[in-house]
Parts: structure tokens; sequence; C-alpha cells
């Protein structure tokens, strides 16, 4: 091949290369400008503040899935928090402990399931029990989504600091648990906090796990006990919806989470910028 | 003796914690699949577990629970998806890692991050209103038009141009797991050593010679292990799938026409089950969407860690 075909091929595969990332973003571009342009239409003060019309009437709004996302997403984090914080810490600060090896295994396999699934095993194990739909087991389903991802990320945290921390610590007659609890997690405070978000901004996002657990619930509802209301809940019951308004509200759904999870990545990565 | 209980026992009871919660999340995988195994073992019975694997029908009334049409519904959309996801995603990955300037490559990236943390009903939204019409005005229909023109013998193969089918969930499939892919990709050709480009363009080699000849190559573990993953994510994905495709699983499938995927049809009947033998056969489609994601993932796992090039340098 001589010099000048192989420059042209060099040219041609550059142009190629961006042509392909272009084909990526475009339909990204549209995405969200769609997601903008319909939904920021729906945000008005009805929306936020009211429950939801009668089918096929006008107005109302998403009071109840709001309240319920939150409420739903904050039990899932305290439950996966508290799980995947103690097996990361394991992880990484019992290193030669003999459940290391399975709980790896089982945090890798747990990350590849998919997310429906977390929503059927919460159905067997609390809807079925407990005799109803509940916002409790959405919040399990979710919780069992975030295990893996707070877990990996607790872990790579803590291994990162060096040993010396924890050597420094003992040397000073500290216990081996006061060295994680006062040295060890207050120095890897940051990345914790961002793999609990990016957990957060994971699971807020899914409806398929809460489809048959906190099931949907046009009320206003505190009781995590009962059946509960949340955003992208709302957004699929709404888009497959035959009413007009329903669909402009399924817009604004679409929009308000899509900023809530942009928010909470946004606070994830200056959490890790931080520490 | 402070000492004691603040050392030795804190230390015991610090332990016992930390191994206690860890016992709970191997539990809740168990308890996972166990209860899938367990809920569906009914259909399992019933059919036999090769014969409702393989069985055609899925009919409530009849009584009749197979789960071929679902298991195959799954097969070919998310194979479609990843071989229109896997060049692209290609492309931008080699685009970030090793052609753009720093600013643009910054951009890019978060972009496709953006990508990857919309969630999967906001897909489907954007699917059902701008997509599908986009898709059945100005690519079925012409098609459908003109195969019943000059090739009558192809309007079989492509189905109804109604825009709501397999087609549609492909397309938007390709576009969920472009950013899942492109990301992995990415993040292996950014682990290929300096000097192992610097040596190549000493000997004179052009941008693309490099990424051809030793980018490439070098990061392959990382790329396939990346593609199986997002192969992995496309099997498992649930929302938009049921807003897109249709959700029939009357064999044979076409291009444009209706199906279903195993994940579709648990999300669409599995609230509207009259319990019994049609609970316990979506639990046992459940736990054969979890055995095949389980072997996808270990595939994934298998590939890394015999194609790394360059493994235990860390």
């Amino acid at each position: 091949m001589n010099l000048r075909r192989r420059y042209l091929r060099d040219r041609v595969m550059v142009a190629l290369v961006y042509l392909g990332t272009l084909l990526v973003l475009l339909p990204l571009g549209f995405i969200l400008l769609h997601v903008f342009t319909q939904g920021i239409g729906a945000l008005d003060w009805a929306f936020f503040t009211q429950p939801p019309a009668p089918p096929g009437e006008r107005g109302g709004g998403m009071l109840p899935a709001i309240v319920g996302t939150f409420i739903i997403d904050l039990m899932a984090l305290a439950m996966g928090g508290l799980l995947g914080l103690g097996g990361g810490v394991l992880m990484a600060e019992y290193p030669d402990h003999p459940l290391n090896r399975p709980l790896r295994l089982v945090a890798n396999v747990l990350g590849g399931v998919p997310a429906i699934l977390m929503g059927l095993f919460a159905f067997v194990l609390v809807v079925e029990p407990m005799g109803g739909f509940s916002a409790f087991s959405g919040a399990v389903a979710l919780a069992v989504l975030m295990i893996p991802i707070i877990m990996r990320a607790t872990e790579e945290v803590l291994r990162i600091l060096p040993w010396e921390l924890r050597e420094a610590g003992l040397a000073l007659g500290l216990p081996r648990w006061r060295v994680t609890l006062s040295l060890i997690l207050p120095a890897a405070k940051g990345g914790i906090v961002t793999g609990l978000l990016l957990a957060l901004a994971r699971a807020a996002g899914e409806a398929a796990p809460l489809l048959f657990t906190a099931f949907g619930n046009p009320f206003l509802s505190f009781d995590p006990l009962g059946p509960m209301d949340s955003l992208p809940l709302k957004i699929y019951v709404y888009a497959i919806s035959p009413y007009e308004d329903w669909i402009r509200q399924a817009w604004g759904a679409a929009l308000l989470l899509a900023l809530l999870l942009m928010v909470t990545n946004y606070l994830a990565r200056r959490a890790m910028r931080r520490s | 003796m402070r000492s004691r209980w603040y050392g030795k026992l804190g230390d015991r009871a610090f332990t016992a914690l930390l191994v206690g919660l860890g016992l709970a999340v191997m539990l809740v995988a168990v308890l996972l699949a166990w209860e899938l195994a367990a809920g569906g073992a009914e259909a399992f019975r019933t059919f036999g577990f090769w014969g409702f694997a393989a069985g055609r029908a899925w009919n409530a009334v009849a009584g009749q629970f197979g789960a071929w049409p679902f298991l195959l519904g799954t097969v070919i959309t998310s194979a479609a998806a990843l071989t229109l996801a896997f060049l692209p995603a290609l492309a931008a990955a080699i685009a970030v890692a090793e052609y753009a300037p720093r600013w643009l490559a910054e951009v890019v990236a978060y972009l496709i991050d953006l990508l990857a943390a919309l969630p999967s009903v906001v897909y489907g939204l954007w699917g059902i209103f701008v997509l599908v019409p986009l898709v059945r005005d100005h690519v079925e229909q012409p098609l459908f038009l003109w195969s019943a023109e000059h090739a009558p013998a192809l309007m079989g193969v492509l189905g109804p141009p109604t825009g709501i089918g397999m087609l549609s969930a492909v397309l938007v499939l390709a576009l969920m797991i472009v950013p899942y892919a492109s990301s992995l990709a990415r993040d292996a050709i950014r682990l290929v050593p300096r000097d192992q480009r610097e040596a190549m363009y000493a000997l004179g080699a052009t941008r693309w010679e490099v990424v051809r000849r030793v980018v490439l190559p070098y990061a392959r573990g990382g790329i396939f292990a990346g593609v199986v993953l997002a192969l992995a994510r496309a099997i498992g994905e649930t929302m938009a799938v049921t807003m897109l495709i249709g959700n029939s699983g009357q064999l044979p499938y076409s291009v444009f026409g209706p199906a279903a995927t195993m994940a579709s049809l648990i999300a669409n009947e599995f609230a509207e089950a009259e319990g019994g033998l049609q609970l316990a056969s979506l639990l046992a489609v459940g736990f054969l969407l979890l055995l095949l994601s389980l072997v996808v993932n270990l595939v994934a796992d298998f590939i890394l860690r015999r194609m790394s090039v360059g493994e235990g340098r860390k």
C-alpha cells in the first residue's frame, strides 16, 4: 500500500468514526428536545399540587406520584444502603474473610438480574404474604436493585484508601471497628455518597419493579403498607392511555423525572470530586 | 476493664454485624432464584421443563402455557438491537478515547452518560409518540406498498405496517444499549498503555493504523465483554419494549408486526393474572429469563478474564 492510500484510508476512517458518533448523539438530541418541548407546557401549578383528574377529564396533577416517588425511593435507599454498605465494607476491610468470595459472586450475579425480576421477587416475598400491593414491597424491589451497585462502589472506594491509614489507627491502639468507623468511612465519605446517589438515580427511573408491587394509586397516600404511585409508573400508565390530557401530563412527568435524575447524577459527581 | 469491652468485644460485634449484612445480601440472591423456581414449579410440573420452554401456545382460557414465543422474541429483539448498536457504539467510543480533542470528548462522553441515565419509560414514551409515527409513515408503509406491487412474497415477512411492533421495539432497544456498550468500550480503550500507541507511531503508522492494529486488539476483551453486557441489558429491558412491541405471542413473527418478549409478557400480564397455573407460568417465564441473563453475564465474565491482554498488570 502506498502512502497516499494509507492517508486516504486514515481520513475516511476518521470521517466514519465521527459519523457513527453523530448517529449515536442525534437520536439523543431528539429525545431530549422532545421531552423538553412537550413536557415544559405540562409543568404548571396544578401538576405539582393536585391529584389526578378522573379518566378522560382535563386537569389534575401528579402530586401523589411525586410524593410517592420520594417515599418509595427513600425507603429503598435505607434498606439497600444498609445491606450494600455492610457487604461493601466487609469485602474491603476484611479481605480474607471466607464469606467474601461467594459475596462477590452474588454481587456480580445480582447486578445482572433484570429489574422486572426484582418486582416478581418482591411480589412473592412481600405482596402475597401481606395480602396486597404496598409501597413497602416496591421499596424492597428497588432495594434489591440498589444493593449490588452500592456494594461495588463502597468496596472500590475503600480499596483506594492506603493501607497505612488503617495501620496508623491500629498503631494508636484503636480496635478495628473504631478504625473502620472513625478513620476509613469518614475518609471515603465522598465516594460512598456517590455510590448511594448513583444507585438511587438508577432505581428511581425504574417502573418495571413497581408494576405489581407499589402498583399505583390515584390518591395521595403516605401509608407504606398501601399501594402508592410513582412517577415512572404514572408515565407508563398515562403513555398507553387514550386520553390526550393524560398523554400531555406523561410528557411533563418524563421531563420532571429526567430533571430529578440529572440533578441526582450531578450531585453524585460533585460528591466524588469533593472527597 | 474498659479496653476489653471496647476492643475485643467491640470488634466481634462489628464483624458479626458485617457478616450478618453480607449473609442477608446472599440470602436475597438465593431467595430470588428460589422463589421464581418454586413459584414456577407448577408450570414446569404440568408441561415439563422442556415442554414449557419449547411450548408454542400461551392461552389463559385454555390453560395452555408455553414460553417459546417469548423466548424467541427476547432473543430476536436483543440480538437485532445489538447488531444495530455495535458499530455506532464502537465509533463513539473510539471518537471519545482516541480522536476527539479533549473538550469535545468530554461533551460527547457526558451526553452518552446522560443517554444511559434516562429511564426506560421515557424512551418508551418517546417511542410511542415520535418514533412509531415516523417509522410507520416513512419506513414501513412505503416498504409495504412497494412489496405489494413488486414482491408479494415479502408481504408476509414484513407484516402489518402499523408502527407498533418488532421494528420499533428493536430501534428503541438499540438506542438504549448504545450508551452502555459505548462507555464500556471507552473504558477498555482508555486502558491501552500509551507506549503501545507511541511505538506504532514511531514506526510511521497513521492514526487509523494505530487504532486498527494496536488499540482494538489490545482492548478487544473489554470491548467484547461490554458487548455481551449490553446484550444482557437488552434481554432484561422491560418498559420501553412493552410499550412498543405490541405484546402478541402469536407465531410466526414478522419484521413490522407485533411480538412479545419474556419481560414484556410479565410486565403485561402479571398484574392481571388470575392466579393458579397462569401465575405459576409467569413466574416460570421469570425463572427462564433469570437463567438466560445469568448465562449471558457469565459469558461476559469469562470473556473479560480470558481475552484481556496484560492481565495481572493491573
